[in-house]
């Protein structure tokens, strides 16, 4: 095991401050600073969550076909991994958009899913096409050759994000010709908020992006250190297992950020509803004709 | 290049006259497909939207047919070792592949469309012609280049016919948008206003974007 390389990557410590720092601030703008909307209310405030994680998503997708790229132009096999994790990560921030997203549109247009937004949609068809990333990929046992395939998918895949968004819009724009853009127009305080909360997507994309390819290296370290004990000398000790990743032990490590991810976007999930909840029983108050109170 | 392409299309364009796996199976598949809309949908004739959507449908599940079976020879007998060895650019086997699909496809719809026009649809094909050609030729070329790179994707992958499908279907949803979008005005008992142009250029850039990105990419698949 090579000892001289730091286990968890350079600069990784000081990342994952400035995400904390970043999400908390991105919280508190979120709650404390930012106007309510004056046609949704509350709910517009899923936006700040929603967006970002939607934007940061779909760079995910594009950036880990250009790693891809990358991969089989040098034949290095970091950028492979690179790639993977880029893209797996994306699916997992395309979980959280696709989550926030369906109850923005339930609350907004009264229904789980709406099919004339063409970003709603036009997401949902890449994050189809992505949720074959891995099945296609361990499908193939040759790991030299599962890097290569897997490299050829993602390059298609990226190249298709756009294609498909184009696409979308152009069948969507002919039914319901409407304002699509939805940020251009934001007021300041809005827009430093969601600036803010953008900042902090990205930010955590990269620490956990960061701290997904140090458990794959500790992942390297450690086959290379049992296959050592066992005194087998097979020449692949070097060898990138990606199939290790949330096995070996530092993989830990992802699994729980990812928890610690999930949850707060489940307490977020929460505050709003029990807000929502709070702000109909107000309405229903109001609304009540007064001759009933006493 | 374009010979070792000419000398793998009439090889399996042979072997299809031959064994008659691929095309017969996935006409007479998209013709239990319109069977199984007639019931489904509860409806004797469709027209408009409703039937673009069902013939575009129908031939999108009959291409997953044929991309399952397009490299199914060279496996069966491993016969792609033996075009491996051979000196020629992969590139070529992947031209000949898209070339091949594009045949079976356009031999599918000679059969697919007027079935398609006999059994479900409404107000006849008469009006749709030399646009519907078009659509269908431009269409054809997207599904025959995603189709291969897909093929050749799966090929090593294995529980590969659940790959494709999952694979594909996603990749050819613009295709579908374009062209069903395309087909719809001439389907109509009165045609109605269309927008020809924008998706036959739509299709145009997709076909062009996928067929050069292919053609890239597919040298890395077969390397061994």
């Amino acid at each position: 095991m090579r000892t001289s390389s730091p286990l968890y990557g350079k600069g990784l410590r000081t990342l994952s401050i400035a995400t904390a720092l970043t999400l908390t601030a991105a919280g508190v703008l979120i709650f404390f600073y930012a106007p309510l909307d004056a046609d949704q209310g509350v709910i517009q405030k899923i936006f700040y969550v929603h967006v970002p994680l939607a934007i940061v998503a779909l760079c995910g997708f594009v950036a880990g076909g250009l790693m891809a790229i990358q991969h089989l132009r040098t034949g290095d096999r970091s950028w492979d991994m690179r790639s993977y994790v880029a893209i797996h990560l994306s699916i997992v921030f395309g979980v959280g958009v696709l989550i926030t997203g369906s109850i923005w549109a339930k609350r907004s247009w009264g229904h789980w899913w709406v099919w004339d937004e063409p970003v709603l949609v036009s997401f949902l068809i890449v994050f189809l096409l992505y949720c074959c990333y891995q099945p296609l990929r361990f499908a193939i046992s040759d790991h030299e050759r599962q890097a290569r395939y897997a490299s050829v998918f993602a390059i298609a895949a990226g190249a298709f994000v756009p294609i498909n968004f184009v696409a979308v819009r152009m069948a969507v724009q002919q039914v319901h010709p409407r304002v699509l853009s939805r940020t251009s127009n934001l007021p300041g305080d809005m827009r430093l908020t969601f600036l803010v909360a953008l900042a902090g997507a990205v930010l955590l994309f990269l620490t956990l992006w960061k701290l997904a390819q140090a458990a794959a290296r500790a992942a390297r370290g450690g086959t290379a250190v049992r296959r050592g004990a066992g005194g087998s000398a097979r020449s692949g000790g070097g060898e990138l297992s990606m199939a290790l990743v949330l096995a070996s032990t530092s993989g830990k490590y992802v699994a729980a950020a990812y928890l610690v991810f999930l949850a707060l976007m489940l307490v977020y999930v929460v505050i709003i509803a029990s807000k929502i909840a709070r702000i109909e029983r107000e309405l229903h108050a109001l609304a009540e004709p007064p001759e009933k109170q006493p | 290049m374009i010979r070792p392409a000419l000398a793998i299309l009439r090889k399996d364009l042979r072997l299809e006259l031959r064994t008659r796996e691929s095309v017969p199976a996935m006409a007479l598949f998209s013709l239990t497909v319109f069977v199984l809309f007639h019931f489904g949908l509860h409806r004797d004739s469709v027209d408009g939207a409703m039937a673009s959507g069902v013939l575009w449908v129908t031939l999108l599940l009959a291409t997953v047919l044929g991309v399952n079976r397009l490299f199914a020879s060279e496996r069966e007998g491993r016969a792609l070792d033996g075009i491996l060895l051979a000196p020629i650019d992969r590139t070529a086997v992947y031209l000949a592949k898209a070339a091949g699909l594009f045949l079976y496809l356009v031999l599918l719809e000679l059969v697919a469309v007027p079935a398609f026009a006999i059994l479900l649809l409404g107000p006849g094909l008469g009006g749709a012609f030399p646009e519907l050609i078009a659509i269908l030729l431009l269409a054809d070329l997207g599904l025959a280049g995603v189709g291969a790179l897909v093929s050749g994707l799966a090929a090593e992958a294995r529980a590969r016919d659940v790959v494709v499908p999952l694979l594909l279907l996603p990749l050819l949803v613009p295709v579908l948008i374009a062209a069903a979008r395309a087909t719809e005005p001439f389907l109509m008992s009165h045609a109605g206003p269309h927008q020809l142009a924008k998706w036959l250029g739509f299709l145009g850039v997709y076909d062009t974007v996928f067929l050069l990105l292919a053609v890239a990419v597919f040298d890395y698949l077969l390397e061994d």
